[in-house]
């Protein structure tokens, strides 16, 4: 019992990666009809945001000791931050907060890159073949990812998250039995915040006026262009939300794996099948499914699963499930668990 | 001359075949003046020209877009080196089953993966050669030796040349005591390059090409029409899939060793880039996408901050640095920025790559000096009304 809670909430938080991530691709899919090949890098942009702002917050100021020597007997090299020089203590909890505040950079930055990027390339694409829109996306990842990569160099960049949340949960001592099930604590902020994330996505297209524009853009673009009303500038908005969730979801995500430049690409192929699962541009479809493999994957590597197969001659499944049950949802159900009729046929 | 390579017939096909054989077989002279006149590096024009020739065949004439060719560029690679551990350094049979087993993993995977068109199809494929990856990586690394790449050793079955080879005699493999390295292996793959570019002729020429290309043109059309695409599209899958198990077992004749980053999507990327910056649905443009690629490959990614020092040498010491400190992030290890930069610059501006590119300037040419003024050709250069 305690093994499979383990792994419902293992499955949840890498879950929670994948249904971000798809679910601005199919945000972005559903209004603009586009596949965005480039929304694995917005990802990974967003994680090197956390790791820019790490960086500039712990600038350092050094200063040679006029006293102490260090065992080479020269001077020694006292190494403060400039933020702590500045704020005293407060200064070195802003460092400590490094990843949570990074997300205040990744908000506007991500949402000007989203915008710009669809006004500078991919509205040119509207009206080109679908192959070469993903051909352009494709391209613009590779020249994102290597920039990132000419910057941060090729290794990846440890980031850790505020002492207070470095610890665990021990679950099992709420329920009368001490260590039956830790977790990390990080990871349910993350299971957190991506919840958080996607309800306001929900209840921004759900209650706003401007979400209702949008998903009546989404139903049929031509009319609501006839009522007068600017969808495409709109249209570039959600793409820039779109980038928004991506680039947070990489911010918070930046403690559980440290960020490298082609981190992106990886949790890129693995939203695809998200997405395709899910039902290509349903947004409910996008972000289920995207728990529902999480949790598969992470039960399909479970210890016990494992032995159980292996005697049954199957081995490495957990390697492999998504994809295996991504073909066979696409036999069954071409359209995906809750994919519209008439949506990219 | 340009009519030849844009307006084809069945006439001018034996002879434009005949002149690319000898412009293949004469790659080391008219290259070395380009310092690219080396066997390794014509080895990879070959090798890369059949890979994409056959992506083509799918891409080109079909129009659905395969993100996971890479896939069978390792199947066969790893098939081709079980040939070899199994039955000896003769390359022949290894190609064929490289051929044949590539063929099988295309027939089940285009099977599957056919029932979806347009973005889905992409995603499919995609999707299947990371499985592919990650199996060759990980999962079934009694057959594919994970990580560390599958290779030929010494106390291999061998079946044929195992006796005959004495111990320690070096693992190439060889064609009645040809080693195939260097020259004889360049020229190994250029047979097979003419060869193959010579089927794919036949094939864009053949009523199942023009079906192929209805297909792309319009599908909905043809399927009103009564015409199942089904079996068009997966028999041009599969082909192209046995090209790409050809060309990865051409890279293990020269160099018998398999590893599983040959599958992965950069992999694919790779071959998609090559067929648009040549130019899609041409039968000479990925071969010249796949040239220049590997070409400016070899050329940039050798660069360094010494070489590019000597080059601008020539400029004032303080703009030297600046533009050497520019143009770094663009080769050597930035190789790979140069390319996504080329691949969006491509696709934005070129869509029909480089042979198209040569196509319009050659037109504007005749034109400027009115040599070879044809209504009909005008007509259709002059952009349409509206767009």
């Amino acid at each position: 019992m305690d093994a499979i809670l383990l792994q419902v909430l293992n499955g949840l938080d890498k879950g929670a990666a994948y249904a971000l991530i798809a679910l601005g691709l199919t945000l972005i899919f559903g209004t603009l009809g586009v596949v965005n090949f480039a929304h694995g890098a917005l990802f990974m942009l967003g994680a090197f945001c956390a790791v820019t702002i790490n960086k500039v917050l712990s600038l350092q100021k050094v200063v040679l000791s006029q006293t102490e020597t260090t065992a080479w007997g020269t001077p020694l090299e006292i190494r403060t931050p400039f933020a702590q020089e500045w704020f005293g203590d407060f200064g070195l909890t802003i460092i400590d907060y490094s990843v949570p505040l990074s997300i205040l950079l990744a908000i506007p930055f991500m949402l000007i890159v989203g915008v710009v990027m669809e006004r500078g390339l991919i509205r040119y694409f509207y009206k080109r073949p679908h192959a070469e829109q993903i051909l352009v996306t494709f391209g613009l990842a590779i020249v994102l990812q290597e920039i990132i990569k000419a910057f941060f160099g090729a290794n990846p960049i440890q980031q850790n998250a505020p002492e207070l949340l470095q610890g665990a949960i021990d679950f099992g001592a709420m329920f009368g039995d001490p260590g039956a099930l830790v977790y990390p604590l990080w990871r349910m902020v993350y299971l957190g915040f991506s919840v958080v994330v996607i309800l306001s996505v929900f209840a921004f297209l759900q209650f706003t006026t401007f979400g209702m524009v949008v998903r009546a853009g989404m139903a049929d673009r031509e009319t609501v262009g006839l009522l007068g009303i600017d969808i495409d500038r709109r249209f570039t908005i959600v793409f820039g939300i779109a980038a928004v969730v991506a680039g947070t979801a990489g911010v918070m995500y930046t403690p559980i794996l440290p960020p490298d430049y082609h981190m992106g690409m990886e949790f890129l192929v693995l939203s695809f099948v998200v997405v395709v699962v899910g039902g290509m541009g349903s947004l409910g479809g996008a972000v289920s499914a995207g728990f529902l493999l999480g949790i598969l994957q992470s039960f399909a590597s479970m210890t016990e699963i494992r032995d159980l197969l292996a005697k049954v001659g199957i081995v490495g499944l957990d390697q492999i499930i998504i994809y295996l049950i991504a073909i066979v949802i696409l036999l069954v159900r071409p359209r995906g668990l809750m994919g519209r009729k008439g949506v990219m046929e | 001359m340009l009519t030849l390579f844009t307006k084809s017939s069945e006439k001018s096909d034996l002879l434009l075949l005949a002149l690319f054989a000898i412009v293949v077989f004469a790659m080391p002279i008219w290259l070395a003046p380009f310092g690219a006149a080396y066997p390794d590096l014509m080895q990879r024009f070959a090798i890369f020209g059949i890979f994409a020739t056959g992506f083509n065949i799918l891409f080109g004439l079909t129009g659905y877009l395969s993100f996971g060719h890479a896939a069978f560029l390792g199947v066969g690679s790893y098939t081709a080196v079980w040939t070899f551990k199994l039955l000896g350094m003769n390359p022949i049979p290894a190609i064929i089953s490289a051929v044949v087993v590539a063929g099988l993993f295309a027939l089940v995977i285009g099977f599957i993966s056919l029932r979806r068109s347009g973005i889905y199809f992409s995603i499919l494929t995609l999707a299947f050669a990371q499985m592919c990856y990650n199996l060759a990586y990980s999962v079934l690394t009694p057959i594919t030796n994970g990580e560390t790449g599958l290779r030929v050793l010494q106390d291999d079955i061998r079946l044929f040349d195992a006796p005959t080879v004495g111990e320690g005699a070096p693992l190439i493999s060889h064609i009645g005591g040809i080693e195939m390295q260097g020259m004889p292996g360049f020229y190994f793959c250029a047979v097979l390059l003419i060869v193959m570019v010579g089927v794919a002729m036949r094939i864009f020429r053949s009523p199942f090409g023009m079906m192929l290309k209805a297909v792309k043109t319009n599908q909905t059309r043809l399927n009103y029409t009564g015409v199942n695409t089904r079996p068009y599209t997966l028999a041009a899958f599969v082909i192209s899939g046995m090209y790409a198990g050809l060309a990865g077992s051409l890279m293990c004749v020269i160099d018998p060793l398999a590893g599983a980053e040959r599958m992965q999507w950069t992999a694919s990327g790779e071959v998609v880039l090559m067929t648009i910056l040549g130019g899609v649905g041409t039968i000479i443009g990925p071969i010249i996408g796949a040239a220049l690629i590997k070409y400016f490959e070899n050329i940039f990614s050798a660069f360094n901050d010494q070489t590019l020092d000597g080059i601008f040498s020539f400029l004032p010491e303080p703009l030297k640095e600046g533009v050497v400190n520019v143009t770094s992030l663009f080769v050597g290890d930035g190789w790979n920025l140069s390319l996504g930069i080329l691949f969006v610059l491509i696709v934005v501006f070129l869509p029909g790559g480089v042979t198209e590119g040569l196509n319009r300037t050659g037109k504007f040419i005749l034109r400027r000096f009115g040599i070879g003024r044809d209504p009909e050709n005008e007509e259709k250069t002059s952009p349409a009304p509206g767009e």
